[in-house]
């Protein structure tokens, strides 16, 4: 089941019921998907593997369902990270805006979106980031939002700065946004990170790379809109999510 | 299916700064009759406690009801109850304590009933994807002997997934490697 809007433009749009369409079951991913929990470019896989096959788990119940976080974490000022100090940021604003679909193509409303980031200097607010760039007094790093009826969030940031790491000689994370997503059910529940287009670190990424798919790793880059740009104000960067769609049966046939 | 999904990456060793919040490890309220405590230590392949883990929990109440964000299965109506708990420190040692009550009976598909179980995700720096697995406990002997979960996991790893029951609770150390290497499941 599903309901018609008509968006501020006059366009009409197709809203996902969630009742209607909760599914019994989302579809199984191809292989390379996701990377492999095993991947020798990234040393600390090495011990963090499972090295016995995965066992298939039969979606049930506890697995097509999922909570509401959002009321409980969400704050006022939680999508915005540029005005949760007395004083602004350093760095170039940015807005970052998007869509949580599933892969049919449906809006996700009312999921928990969160972000986290290294400031314009590459530095994280953490006890255990040590490398010598200087922390901002004025920035955290950390936001959340919840999707609405269409299923877009957006968030207010400064550009995150790239960073070095141990992982190998000179090796330099691209910068990105980490996401988590907690979808509609357990099965959904993904984590991941956003980076910006044309990155000069994205050859020497092992993180990056794991995702061996070239097409897929497209879908974890950002696209700037000078559509979206505010002018005077903030450079704009879309990022869509898709997150496990629907199997074929539905819930009320699972009893 | 028409769209590919967004590919999964690292929570890396920094998710402290987004994600973990006040009443995270409570799955139910403090002073909720009957809560217990499930504690346990993570290891990595050599035997050493991960300390950068990030791990979450979803469950049923003891009616074997969730609290589902669109009220799917049967809707809990124990007060306060979240049957999510999310565990995770800027400065942890490798142990995770949750406050929860202890899951009911939960269908399974078609006339099976499921054993008592909580769903657990474990995320970290060095893991490209969370490892998916499931809390079943020791004290279930008999709903454990029909579950159609641990049905499918071979008789010497079953033991993997059982907490053991405790002062105040239970018991769950999981191990990514070694001779007892706790049971993954693709979900």
């Amino acid at each position: 089941m599903t309901d018609e809007v008509q968006t501020e433009n006059g366009e009409v749009r197709t809203i996902y019921d969630p009742i209607a369409d909760t599914p019994t079951s989302y579809l199984r991913e191809p292989e390379g998907a996701h990377p492999s929990l095993d991947f020798e470019g990234y040393k600390s896989t090495a011990l963090r593997h499972p090295k016995q096959p995965l066992i298939y788990l039969p979606q049930m119940v506890t697995e097509i369902t999922g909570p509401q976080l959002g009321p409980v974490v969400v704050g006022e000022s939680d999508h915005d990270l540029t005005i949760q100090h007395d004083g602004e940021p350093i760095g170039e604003r940015i807005t970052v805006s998007g869509r949580v679909f599933d892969t049919e193509g449906k809006p996700l409303r009312g999921t928990l979106v969160e972000v986290w980031q290294a400031n314009s200097a590459g530095r994280y607010k953490h006890r255990w980031d040590r490398w010598p760039a200087p922390l901002d007094p004025n920035f955290s790093g950390a936001g959340r939002c919840i999707t609405d009826n269409e299923g877009r969030y957006q968030f207010t940031t400064i550009r995150p700065g790239p960073y070095p790491w141990g992982n190998h000689y000179n090796a330099w994370r691209p910068a990105h946004i980490h996401f988590s997503l907690m979808g509609r059910a357990f099965t959904q529940r993904l984590v991941t990170q956003m980076y910006f287009p044309g990155d000069q670190f994205f050859p020497y990424d092992p993180i990056f790379n794991s995702v061996r798919d070239p097409k897929a790793r497209e879908r974890m880059i950002s696209t700037f809109s000078i559509h979206d740009t505010v002018p005077n104000w903030a450079q704009a960067f879309n990022f869509d999510i898709y997150l496990r769609g629907p199997g074929a049966t539905r819930f009320e046939e699972a009893h | 299916m028409i769209f590919e999904t967004t590919p999964s990456q690292t929570v890396g060793p920094y998710f402290a700064i987004g994600l973990p919040f006040d009443v995270g490890p409570l799955a139910v309220p403090e002073g909720t009759p009957g809560a217990i405590r499930i504690t346990g230590t993570i290891y990595d392949g050599a035997g050493v406690p991960i300390p950068d883990f990030l791990l979450e929990t979803w469950q049923a109440d003891p009616e074997g009801r969730f609290a589902d964000m669109y009220g799917y299965g049967e809707v809990s109506e124990l007060p306060g109850f979240r049957g999510f708990a999310r565990y995770g420190l800027e400065d942890g040692d490798g142990t995770f304590d949750i406050l929860t009550v202890k899951p009911g009976l939960v269908p399974g598909l078609g006339d099976t009933v499921q054993a008592p179980h909580i769903d657990v995700s474990v995320f970290a720096r060095g893991m490209l994807h969370r490892s998916v697995t499931r809390i079943y406990f020791a004290d279930e002997t008999e709903a454990n002997a029909t579950d159609p979960v641990l049905a499918r996991v071979p008789v010497d790893r079953r033991g993997t997934l059982l907490a053991t029951p405790t002062d105040d609770g239970y018991r769950f150390d999981i191990r990514f490697q070694g001779a007892d290497e706790t049971v993954f499941f693709d979900v």
